[in-house]
């Protein structure tokens, strides 16, 4: 589709003259839902690397260091507990941050191919279905987090439990928030080729600067400063969440560091895909 | 009438709901921890003679017999108070005794002198002392009370006594630094556990011949560290749990194969281990990382880790007030 006829599109639907009912409202989540999930199941690599990059995480990683690293007992566990166990709440995370930053190349994708502005002339209000979008990619990287556990249990380095089930708000808000990064940074990446400078300066510090893999009082011994870089990533707050949620306890702060977190992230993708709008209006 | 009996179940004293306690010897700061069963927490912390090691309870609760090594004592504490009775003559540096199923005689593994003394509780005084291997440690008395074993860490024996005459009448080897022994399946085998060897040997008692031999492996843990000291068993005596020390593990043993069916992680330094009544908890002395964990029998796993104080050693289960041992 050529931007004559976007804009012809858009030009069509653009006055709005009521105000969509809310099932309509319901019904464009629905869709892109769907289409997301559609897109997902086309890209079989992208499930398997989904599942393969954590996996190894935890069966070469974390076999490898769980003599060398000894864990005192912190919250939420009260014994003694192997790196894998430790490490397993942080791989979850790892998951919902590569499927975020993912969902973001995608938004990029789209808005290459034009698939994006497509997406936009839809007589609904902008955030919304840039809100309707994220829903749609968290949902499947909870998903990817469920197969991930799965597959962990059935190698023995998990146990289900009620946890598991009681994770599922937690691994939602915390996909969210990361998603809504994930959002943010494609309101800003122009090109596709610029992406590489997402992994490189977004995911890898965020990953590594966490207690994903290591606990904060083992970060002090190393560096005071690191351990408070650490404090405040929020993806920190997402692994401490999720590691509560998953041993069935709720930890509310982590929880709202990540509801605060999410919801500027979200603020700051709205914001940069309304000034995308208003560049292209003055162009 | 229905209030009343909720008022009257309301008024009961804790300790008679209580599911008991385990009875914990701190190494290094001269003390005793208790443990609340219901609540898996220290209750009461007691001050003993120094270097508080091996403990036993008289068999109606009412005395703690406490190795103090380094006191060069035992010594009976009357367990509701905490206060300490009196001493016995136990030979010089005690670190494990067994209380004979007479409930009076007391067999006493003294470390440094090679021997064995036997002590009459009652009257307080020495029966015999029997000379067996260098460094003996380990104790256990057959449960129709006619076989006293004591291992010696240095020499690397099991010897075995006649408690009608406590003289030795047999002498097995064992690998290297054995450091406990228990008679199980109702006396017929005798197991030793080997630190430095890092097995247990097991023993059938009628002809002392050694009839079988567990190792343990843990992948990723260097065999050195992996020295099996204290073990239990199960209620039916199916399973055995066996401390393994610095590996910071505790195997679990099917006893009927001697095959190692599992490993559950615990603090570091895992010495010995006692039951609560039921035996559905088992509870860990970790020496170095200074704690007791709990684990769950029937799911193998570690419940929770109890700070006590500094390198816990031994324990022993104190039932409540009012309940059968």
């Amino acid at each position: 589709m050529t931007d004559t006829a976007l804009s012809t599109a858009s030009a069509a639907h653009a006055p709005c003259p009521r105000r969509p009912a809310p099932r309509v409202w319901a019904l464009a989540m629905g869709w892109i839902v769907r289409r997301e999930a559609l897109r997902f199941l086309g890209q079989r690599a992208r499930l398997v690397s989904a599942l393969v990059r954590p996996l190894v995480w935890l069966l070469v990683f974390a076999a490898g260091f769980r003599a060398a690293l000894g864990l005192s007992i912190t919250p939420p566990y009260q014994t003694y507990i192997t790196y894998e166990t430790y490490i397993l709440p942080g791989l979850c995370a790892m998951i919902l941050l590569f499927n975020g930053m993912q969902s973001s190349l995608g938004l990029v994708l789209d808005r290459e191919t034009g698939t994006m502005r497509l997406l936009l002339t839809a007589p609904l209000p902008r955030w919304w279905l840039l809100t309707s979008k994220l829903v749609a990619s968290t949902l499947i990287s909870v998903l990817q987090v469920y197969a991930f556990l799965g597959i962990a249990a059935a190698l023995g380095h998990a146990d289900p439990g009620w946890g598991w089930l009681l994770a599922l708000p937690t691994l939602f808000l915390s996909g969210l928030m990361l998603g809504a990064l994930g959002l943010a940074l494609s309101s800003t990446v122009r090109q596709l080729e610029n992406f590489a400078g997402v992994m490189n300066f977004v995911i890898f510090p965020m990953f590594f600067l966490s207690s994903a893999l290591y606990p904060l009082w083992k970060m002090a011994e190393a560096s005071a400063l690191l351990r408070d870089i650490c404090a405040a990533n929020p993806f920190t707050h997402a692994v401490e969440a999720i590691r509560f949620a998953l041993h069935g306890q709720a930890n509310w702060p982590a929880m709202g560091w990540v509801a605060l977190a999410g919801a500027v992230f979200l603020g700051l993708a709205l914001a940069g895909f309304e000034a995308g709008r208003g560049r292209r209006r003055a162009r | 009438m229905r209030y009343a009996a909720i008022l009257a179940l309301l008024a009961t004293p804790a300790f008679a709901q209580g599911q008991g306690e385990i009875w914990v010897t701190n190494e290094k700061d001269d003390t005793l921890s208790v443990i609340d069963v219901a609540t898996l927490e220290v209750v009461r912390t007691i001050p003993t003679g120094e270097r508080p090691r091996g403990l036993t309870f008289s068999h109606d609760f009412s005395r703690l017999y406490i190795c103090a090594s380094d006191s060069d004592a035992v010594q009976v504490m009357d367990p509701e108070t905490g206060e300490i009775l009196h001493d016995l003559p136990s030979g010089e540096d005690p670190e494990q005794f067994v209380l004979h199923p007479d409930d009076r005689r007391l067999y006493i593994a003294n470390e440094d002198d090679a021997i064995t003394t036997v002590v009459d509780t009652e009257t307080r005084s020495v029966i015999a002392q029997i000379d067996v291997g260098i460094e003996p440690e380990g104790m256990a008395v057959s449960p129709d009370g006619r076989i006293a074993i004591t291992t010696s860490e240095t020499t690397n024996m099991a010897h075995w006594i006649d408690t009608e005459t406590e003289a030795l009448f047999a002498n097995t080897l064992v690998d290297a630094r054995p450091r406990h022994a228990e008679f199980v399946k109702d006396g017929t085998e005798l197991w030793v556990s080997a630190e430095i060897g890092g097995t247990i040997s097991v023993f059938d008692v009628a002809s002392q011949g050694e009839i079988a031999k567990i190792g343990f492996e843990i992948a990723g843990i260097h065999p050195d560290r992996i020295q099996p000291v204290g073990f239990e068993l199960t209620a039916d005596e199916s399973i055995a749990f066996v401390a393994l020390g610095p590996s910071n593990h505790v195997a679990v043993v099917n006893a009927e194969t001697y095959r190692v069916e599992d490993y559950i992680l615990v603090g570091r330094r895992v010495w010995h281990m006692a039951f609560n009544a039921d035996r559905s908890l088992l509870f860990t002395t970790n020496g170095v990382s200074g704690d007791v964990t709990v684990i769950d029998v029937a799911k193998r796993e570690a419940l929770k880790t109890i700070k006590v104080g500094r390198f816990p050693w031994g324990a022993a289960f104190r039932p409540a007030q009012g309940d059968p041992a």
